[in-house]
């Protein structure tokens, strides 16, 4: 097997890794260090920090907001082909894709109302 | 131009929608949909009116079962398949459904405690139900994998839906293990369609007969779609789940499982084994033989040994699944075989909802379940059962006896049937061991009734609780009953009508 | 160079074997579902390789459905593990240990 056609992706790792490397090391010694509290504070997108639990332990709430992205988002992926040649199907296609993304748009006020999207 | 640009130029021919081959699918998934959104909307709704219009979809359903009864075709280019099986299937799925409906209606609150079961579980049903009968009808393994996940997807959530610890940890261990045997079946999926190019089982058949198609991947592929279909329909070596998640999960719930999904199970088992894959018989035969063995012998011996009737249940319903393996195996060069087994699943799941339906009724009369171990099915709750409640001892006395196979309850001719079939198909060696496994499984049963009828009841009588107001869980047990009894004293008609099945469509 | 669909086809077995072991092996439940995953999409991998031998699209249709499939599989299992971490906050196998013959 010739690995030669490879050559440039190795290339182009090594470039990455040195990259991620030497920014790191030089950001270590020429930055400015003065720490405060909202510095070192983790990033919760907003959300006041405070609330978390010792350890390294995400509060369940996030895992329901990522379960209902995951699925709502993994159902548009039957959306892709579709756009491709919609054309071609006309009606047929739209009445179609109409069925299907109606079956989501009930399960999403299935959840609505059954109050998944609450956050507290 | 660009090739795509191109292409998208062409017209493209649109597929043949045919819907009244799959009505009796729609009208299931469409009730769903309505039930989900009457809980979205009304969440206060009665468990009444929710296993109302749960009937009401069942019964149109039915009723379009009915109405496609003489239709044989395959539709929607070679996916889904009108035949024998399919419509044989239809029939006893919606009739399980409709005697789980009621069991789950029931529910197992009692007077003036809170019902701890969401309302959620009756849409589920349905879809669950979608997806058995979807699976029946399947005849392209695209069609099948969907049709396994959308029954699996729904049983997983149904076996966790009461807050008892036991039924969440009957549902992950459910649901870890049912998504991993998926995974087999999914790569059995891919080898055979990369052995034969295609997914479509008529075409798969053909390809079986091609010398030019590659062998070795094709055989891979049919081993690992055994182990996928094995693990469905808790066969040993992959029967382990079946005892746990039948214990933990509600009994209604672990009722409709042991019932329905071996029916749905065997269904596609028997279409895809029997029916697409019958030239490689002779590769697939001594696996499928072997596995039929090892499950009667397992599941019989291991449910001499246990004191919960649950889990004894689940042994049996293990044993049960080896005695339809023998009607697999034979059905390949017998068609005798797949009405034998079609009709072998049509009693079996009234017997077995029948027996959990008594369990049910058992477990009201005890003090409240345990969260850690879920409902009271303990054989000593069963002692003295006659002297204290006749009617269900006998109803026990009923379903004990049809399981074991003693004459003339319908479990005797099921077995009659599928032992002829495998006898015709020169496996007599296979139905020795059946018999075998047969006389063992009577200890248990039997043993089962010695404890209702011949021991005296443990404790203070006056420390039972009453059962309550049961008419839902009544109706059904009366169901299950007289059809036990009914297709036992007259099994010509439904063995005849088992009969159409014999001519797979693929 | 070319790489042959033998490559991808190994690769996919590969992958499906190390998903296995993990399954058998580890005992997070998360992790034995992770791995899980890791199955289905080795799978995946052998039903694009299989569209590209076979000159049809049946394959590359099946991994959208199998793609979705998983995602449906990762909102049930991920329920039923936050409800179980809600009333015990420990996913591993071992703890779950209720029912025994």
């Amino acid at each position: 097997m010739n690995l030669g056609a490879f050559a440039p992706i190795l290339a182009m790792l090594v470039l990455a890794a040195a990259f991620a490397v030497l920014s790191i090391v030089v950001s270590a010694f020429l930055a400015p260090h003065r720490p405060t509290r909202a510095k070192y504070s983790a990033y919760e997108s907003g959300v006041e920090p405070g609330r978390l639990p010792q350890g390294e332990r995400y509060p369940v709430k996030f895992y329901l907001t990522a379960m209902l992205f995951v699925v709502f988002d993994v159902e548009v992926i039957f959306l892709y082909p579709w756009a491709v040649v919609f054309r071609q199907l006309g009606v047929f296609g739209l009445v179609q894709m109409g069925i299907f993304v109606g079956l989501i748009l009930i399960a999403y006020i299935y959840d609505w109302k059954r109050g998944g999207l609450e956050w507290d | 131009m660009h090739p795509l640009a191109q292409a998208t130029t062409q017209p493209l021919p649109l597929p043949e929608v045919d819907w009244r081959a799959i009505a009796p699918e729609l009208a299931l998934a469409v009730a769903g949909v309505v039930l989900l959104l009457v809980v979205a909307f009304w969440p206060r709704a009665g468990r009444g009116v929710l296993a109302g219009l749960t009937l009401a979809g069942l019964a149109a359903a039915a009723a379009l079962t009915v109405w496609n009864w003489d239709l044989e075709r395959v539709a929607f280019e070679g996916a889904v398949s009108l035949d024998g099986i399919t419509r044989y299937a239809r029939a006893v799925l919606l009739a399980v459904g409709a005697l789980a409906t009621l069991m789950v209606a029931q529910g197992d609150s009692r007077e003036g405690e809170p019902d701890d079961s969401p309302p959620e579980v009756f849409p589920l049903l349905l879809f669950a139900l979608l997806g058995m009968v979807l699976l029946a009808a399947a005849s392209d393994l695209l069609v099948v994998f969907i049709a396994l996940e959308i029954l699996s997807l729904s049983l997983y959530v149904m076996a966790g839906e009461t807050r008892r610890l036991a039924a969440q940890e009957a549902a992950m261990k459910y649901f870890l293990l049912g998504a991993f045997s998926s995974a087999f079946l999914l790569y059995g999926i891919a080898l055979c369609y990369g052995a034969t190019g295609s997914t479509n089982l008529l075409e798969i058949a053909d390809a079986t007969g091609d010398p030019t198609a590659d062998g070795t991947l094709l055989l891979a592929g049919v081993g690992l779609l055994a182990v996928g279909f094995l693990f469905k329909v808790s066969a040993v070596p992959f029967h382990m789940w079946t005892p746990d998640v039948y214990q933990g999960t509600p009994t209604p719930v672990a009722a409709f499982m042991a019932a329905a999904t071996k029916v749905a199970g065997f269904a596609v088992f028997l279409r895809v084994f029997a029916g697409a894959l019958g030239g490689l018989v002779v590769s697939w035969r001594p696996v499928i033989a072997g596995a039929a063995v090892l499950t009667m012998l397992v599941g019989a011996a291991l449910a001499v040994v246990q004191t919960d009737l649950k889990r004894m249940l689940a042994y049996s319903s293990i044993s049960h699944a080896g005695y339809l393996l023998v009607g697999v195996a034979a059905a390949a060069t017998v068609p005798a075989g797949v009405s034998a087994s079609m009709f072998y699943l049509l009693t079996y799941a009234f017997m077995v909802m029948g027996a959990f339906m008594v369990v049910q009724y058992v477990s009201r009369l005890g003090p409240p379940d345990d969260d850690a171990i879920g409902e009271r099915s303990s054989l000593e709750d069963y002692r003295g059962l006659a002297r204290r409640h006749p009617w269900a001892a006998g109803l026990l006395a009923v379903f004990m006896l049809a399981l074991t196979g003693i004459p003339p309850l319908s479990g005797f001719w099921a077995k009659y049937y599928v032992f002829l079939a495998g006898i015709e198909a020169g496996l007599t060696w296979l139905v020795v061991v059946a018999v075998i496994s047969s006389v063992i499984s009577a200890f248990f049963y039997l043993r089962v009734l010695v404890v209702a009828y011949l021991q005296e009841p443990v404790g203070d009588p006056g420390a039972e609780t009453a059962p309550g107001r049961t008419p839902a869980l009544g109706v059904a047990l009366g169901l299950a009953g007289l059809l036990t009894v009914a297709i036992g004293l007259a099994p010509e008609a439904l063995i005849a009508a088992a009969r159409s099945a014999e001519r797979i469509l693929g | 160079m070319r790489v042959g669909p033998g490559a991808y086809l190994l690769l996919s077995a590969i992958l499906f074997a190390i998903g296995v072991a993990g399954v058998l092996i580890r005992r997070n439940a998360i992790v034995v579902f992770m791995c899980i995953e890791l199955m289905l999409n080795a799978v995946n991998l052998s039903f694009i390789t299989f569209a590209k031998t076979n000159g049809s699209l049946d394959g590359q249709v099946l991994a959208f459905f199998v793609m979705v499939v998983a995602a449906a599989e990762v909102v049930v299992g991920l329920g039923i593990l936050v409800a179980i971490f809600r009333k015990r906050s420990s996913t591993s196998v071992d703890d779950v240990n209720l029912l025994k013959g």
